[in-house]
């Protein structure tokens, strides 16, 4: 599927990053086709999310590059950046909609700080988005009055106002009880082939990502360490992968944060 | 030694994280600056902030202003009764009201009223990620947010500190002449002939407009400064409250100085 070169949405080549010191990856290497669902896996603080964060431009790689449309990221001024994420959208971890503004509002934000058209028009758009993620009868409910999986499809609708080439999800199953969980699974797989977009979502949820992704990029120290289709990961014998998959608590991925050896650091053994 | 050291060390760091955050601050104001034209195109955005910042703060500012007079009035008429002069209580209310309390007590309410407010706003928006999502939607965070609540505050605090002298001589009135008897028409007619326009009411609206930015700057930099987490806004909110009011009062003493200064 990746070797489709010549129709990839996003390209990330020998891309590292740091927080200060702390270097968070090491030489990813990443490629998104168009139109795909492509889900990134790894174990919390792996730099799942600054990967979304390098794609959106929040970041800048420290070295490689990360190419978005053919455009390197890392080299737009402002007014570029934000050319190009008029055409993303992206959900965050727990929506983060304006808490003070509607429902309606909020899927409106976009259409009104981007487009001048009339109210009757991005009334009606609203509603055909809110009306997308099932949620149009709560478009007069404040965001403190729904709940977190309606939070989530409220955010969804937003992050679609404005017909985006490449949608960004970051942990979109996080604290989603199972049927929750499903809807917003489905909405990410149906939103996708019926805009003609493309999904790059970080998660945890395995199970469920292996259902609607059709391409999945496991991160561990810093770098990518397997990769596959759905199918290609269900048989893989790689460690990562069945470490993952199997959810063993120890592994490749370890249980202990590195430390001295517990006879060492525990009083009795000193003693000795 | 070491103890030494590693005090010396810590004096180190903690003066250069304060040039760092001075330096921070004021670029952080340039941008403000640059990106403030949405604020007059898109008024409404700045309206709002005013109400936030200034109609939600009226009752604070008119019930203080009110017991800060009738105070004034009560130990004013006790000094000034000693000397004969119970009949200039209110050039004595005016002055101390126009010149320095008004501006001064009204910028530590208004900073720990609105201040305080919208470094909680800003600083929850930014723990909550809806800085971040704005940012992703291709929307300036500092235009849209920041900016408005800025202006907000510049133009609300000069308006609440000119009703906090209002509502203070209201209150010397109050005492001076109702209760205590001091005569009606000297009390107005000689605040009338000592006060001056330009030297002592405008002198107080330049000082409360001062006052006003640099709550307002406190206050919207804390927020957008914050560390998102719940005791990152806590030390943020407690930031804008400590630092508003020590800028009002250095300022003040600046101000002063620079206005008043071998005046009778």
């Amino acid at each position: 599927m990746v070797s489709e070169t010549d129709n990839l949405l996003v390209s990330l080549k020998d891309v590292r990053f740091a927080y200060g010191e702390r270097e968070i990856l090491r030489g990813v290497n990443l490629k998104v086709p168009r139109g795909k669902v492509v889900a990134i896996m790894g174990g919390s603080g792996c730099g799942k999310t600054t990967l979304l964060r390098l794609i959106g431009g929040q970041l800048r790689a420290t070295a490689g590059t990360v190419e978005v449309a053919g455009r390197n990221v890392s080299s737009l001024d402002t007014a570029e950046l934000y050319e190009m994420r008029r055409r993303m959208g992206m959900l965050f971890q727990f929506g983060a909609l304006f808490t003070d503004m509607s429902v309606f509002d909020n899927v409106a934000f976009p259409l009104r700080e981007h487009t001048d058209l009339p109210f009757g028009l991005i009334r009606d758009m609203v509603l055909m988005k809110l009306n997308a993620v099932g949620l149009r009868g709560a478009a007069d409910l404040m965001p403190a009055e729904l709940s977190g999986g309606m939070a989530r499809r409220v955010a969804l609708a937003r992050a679609i106002a404005l017909d985006p080439m490449l949608i960004m999800y970051d942990e979109p199953f996080a604290g989603l009880d199972p049927i929750s969980l499903g809807v917003i699974g489905q909405l990410i797989r149906k939103l996708n082939d019926a805009l003609g977009a493309t999904t790059i979502m970080v998660t945890h949820d395995i199970m469920e990502s292996l259902q609607i992704v059709d391409y999945i990029y496991f991160v561990s120290e810093g770098g990518i360490v397997a990769e596959g289709t759905p199918d290609e990961l269900r048989a893989s014998k790689d460690p990562w992968v069945y470490q993952f998959i199997h959810a063993e608590p120890d592994g490749p991925v370890p249980f202990h944060y590195p430390a001295e050896a517990l006879d060492e650091c525990l009083i009795g053994g000193r003693a000795a | 030694m070491n103890g030494l050291l590693n005090f010396i060390r810590r004096l180190g760091a903690m003066a250069v994280e304060g040039v760092w955050r001075i330096g921070f601050a004021a670029r952080f104001f340039m941008l403000l600056l640059r990106h403030s034209g949405q604020s007059l195109t898109r008024i409404h955005l700045t309206v709002r902030e005013i109400y936030f910042s200034g109609v939600l703060s009226l009752l604070i500012i008119v019930v203080s202003g009110l017991f800060v007079g009738m105070v004034l009035g009560l130990q004013g008429y006790e000094t000034l009764q000693r000397y004969g002069s119970g009949d200039a209580l209110g050039v004595l209310v005016s002055l101390s009201l126009t010149r320095e309390l008004g501006p001064v007590v009204a910028g530590l309410l208004f900073a720990s009223r609105a201040g305080l407010a919208v470094t909680a706003e800003i600083g929850l928006m930014k723990t909550t990620e809806q800085l971040d999502a704005m940012d992703m939607m291709a929307v300036n965070p500092i235009a849209r947010v920041v900016a408005p609540r800025f202006w907000g505050g510049v133009i609300s605090m000069p308006l609440l500190a000119a009703l906090f002298s209002a509502m203070g001589v209201f209150g010397g009135w109050l005492i001076g002449v109702v209760f205590i008897g001091v005569d009606d028409g000297a009390f107005w007619s000689q605040m009338q002939a000592a006060v001056d326009f330009r030297f002592d009411i405008m002198n107080g609206v330049i000082k409360s407009f001062v006052f006003g930015a640099t709550v307002a700057l406190i206050a919207v930099f804390e927020g957008y400064d914050c560390t998102p987490t719940a005791e990152g806004l806590s030390r943020a909110i407690t930031r804008t409250v400590v630092t508003s009011a020590l800028a009002i009062l250095a300022l003040d003493f600046v101000l002063t100085s620079l206005m008043f200064r071998g005046q009778s």
